[in-house]
């Protein structure tokens, strides 16, 4: 029982009281913030069993991008909460189910390696002290020397998600005005202004 | 006397705990005089003569403003969200300042000198977005929403190409912490040609382009003129923070102006050296780092002055065009380009 102990009930009673928080605030912006310091204390747990590579990375990702545009999404809809909520008890029981399934799998994750301490070292890439290399180095070993078809293979599929969206959102109107900077710098006096010799009395 | 609860836990966390003062401290000091510089080089270039009524040179004008905002009363409106209106100028203030742990201030001088510091750093200042969102989104009034909806935007733009130049540079010097990355550019360019250590070692020459990348994103990262659009007065009053009074309002414009002094502490330890002497004789040897440290920091300071003082603001398509097609893509392939350099010629 050290400082660690203390620290991590801490994070993980911030984490679990602010999860729970999540689903029972009743302003969606409220919930978005809780959700975020989920994450946080979440971040601190990695920092406690030393990943601290992952800790940094959920900072960023997580927090910095991702419910950044969540935050902003809520932020935008004009959501009547108290409609949403009238259809709990409707959807409680499917919650429910998904709750128990998660929980039990977790369970078998752990008990397997609690019952079966030995399997954790059969592992195809042992994890190596952390003295001799950081985990920042061990995971770059694991994702660009080990795995890297597969990772590359993973950024393709992100790559024509991203595309797919796009060219599905993508909707090009006609008729508006664009501000071409290439074509603005490039103009002349000979292309802009058109000269005419107007005679007295008459119009162009 | 080892191994008690004493020796183990309280006297590091006292020692810590002192530090972490004494860099508050000195760092307080220090943007309140950033301020007054930034007010007087932005007055010299106007042909103005800027604060010059409080102390001599005007140079107790932070700490008179210091006192005028805690003295006023703090105005909430009525149709605030109060908890999260209060919060956001605690959170930008906090996170502005949290991230100075990790600073190495000289060779040795740094509180907390852990693995991934850049990482940290970056993590922690790409959370200050949430601190403007905040304010904007709980004053429940237009221009703040405006822009802070503006300024979410403009920041998660510009941190991909913050990214990737840290990226660049993490690629030379093959470590996430920041001291070593001082320590990296003890050797560069000019020790290849033959030269003794100088500031040729340092970053900036071989990235010279991510360098000006990393200025320029550097103030659309912490709200700057010329891409102070979350604040533009001419079209939004003072954005995210037209609703703020009193301290609240002097914690935003803390934690903007901390953030401001990160991005260039960030960019002397990546770019210049941190407390590398620019030439390596005894007598340049014999100043203590910190004051290199400080010379470059301030040194990139003035030009961000300066960038206030004669750059008119963008707008906000041609910003987030900048960003996003001219900026990331040069990011990228210099990423690209650098690994290979690095690879081919076996220097990695």
């Amino acid at each position: 029982m050290g400082l660690q102990a203390v620290f991590f009930y801490l994070f993980a009673f911030v984490a679990v009281a602010s999860a729970f928080m999540v689903i029972s605030a009743r302003n969606p912006v409220h919930s978005v913030l809780f959700l975020i310091l989920v994450f946080f204390n979440a971040a601190g747990l990695f920092l406690l069993t030393g990943a601290e590579f992952l800790a940094m990375i959920l900072l960023v990702v997580y927090i910095g991008a991702v419910a950044v545009l969540f935050l902003f999404v809520v932020m935008m809809l004009d959501i009547d909460f108290a409609e949403l909520r009238s259809g709990v008890l409707q959807y409680a029981p499917v919650g429910i189910l998904i709750g128990l399934i998660v929980a039990a799998e977790l369970i078998v994750v752990i008990g397997g390696s609690v019952l079966t301490p030995q399997a954790a070292r059969a592992i195809t890439m042992p994890i190596p002290n952390p003295a001799v290399r950081t985990n920042t180095a061990v995971l770059g070993d694991v994702l660009y020397t080990h795995y890297v078809y597969f990772f590359q293979i993973a950024g393709l599929v992100l790559l024509v998600a991203m595309i797919g969206a796009i060219v599905l959102t993508l909707r090009h109107r006609q008729n508006i005005k664009r501000q071409d900077i290439s074509r603005q710098v490039a103009r002349s006096p000979e292309t802009a202004v058109e000269v005419v010799k107007v005679k007295s009395g008459q119009g162009i | 006397m080892e191994d008690t609860f004493f020796s183990i836990y309280a006297w590091p966390a006292l020692v810590m705990i002192a530090q972490s003062l004494l860099v508050l401290v000195c760092l307080l000091v220090f943007i309140a005089y950033i301020l007054y510089a930034d007010r007087k080089v932005w007055a010299a270039v106007q042909l103005r003569r800027g604060p010059n009524v409080v102390g001599p040179w005007g140079l107790f004008q932070s700490f008179a403003d210091l006192l005028k905002f805690v003295f006023k009363e703090p105005i909430i409106p009525s149709g605030a969200n109060k908890g999260v209106f209060l919060l956001a100028p605690l959170v930008s203030v906090t996170l502005a300042l949290a991230t100075w742990a990790v600073i190495p201030f000289n060779e040795t001088w740094v509180i907390a000198n852990i693995n991934v510091g850049i990482l940290y750093v970056f993590a922690i200042s790409s959370l200050e977005v949430y601190g403007i969102i905040m304010a904007g989104w709980a004053s429940n009034s237009k221009y703040p929403f405006l822009g802070a909806l503006r300024s979410a935007a403009q920041m998660v733009s510009y941190e991909v190409s913050i990214g990737f130049v840290i990226v660049t540079v993490l690629l030379c010097v093959g470590s996430l912490n920041l001291s070593d990355m001082v320590f990296a550019q003890r050797e560069g360019l000019g020790t290849m040609m033959g030269l003794p250590n100088s500031f040729l070692d340092w970053h900036w020459l071989p990235l010279f382009p991510m360098f000006i990348i990393f200025f320029i994103s550097g103030l659309a990262e912490t709200n700057r003129p010329p891409f102070d659009l979350p604040e533009a007065e001419s079209e939004l009053v003072a954005g995210y923070m037209v609703e703020y009074s009193s301290a609240p309002y002097m914690m935003l414009m803390l934690g903007e102006y901390a953030a401001i002094l990160l991005i260039c502490s960030l960019t002397t330890i990546l770019f210049l050296g941190g407390w590398l002497p620019p030439v390596d004789i005894w007598i340049l040897n014999w100043v203590p780092g910190i004051v290199w440290f400080i010379i470059k920091v301030v040194l990139i300071f003035f030009g961000y002055s300066m960038v206030k003082a004669f750059v008119p603001r963008y707008r906000y398509d041609q910003l987030m065009r900048l960003g996003w097609k001219v900026f990331l893509p040069i990011s990228l392939i210099m990423v690209i380009i650098t690994a290979f350099v690095l690879k081919l010629m076996g220097w990695a």
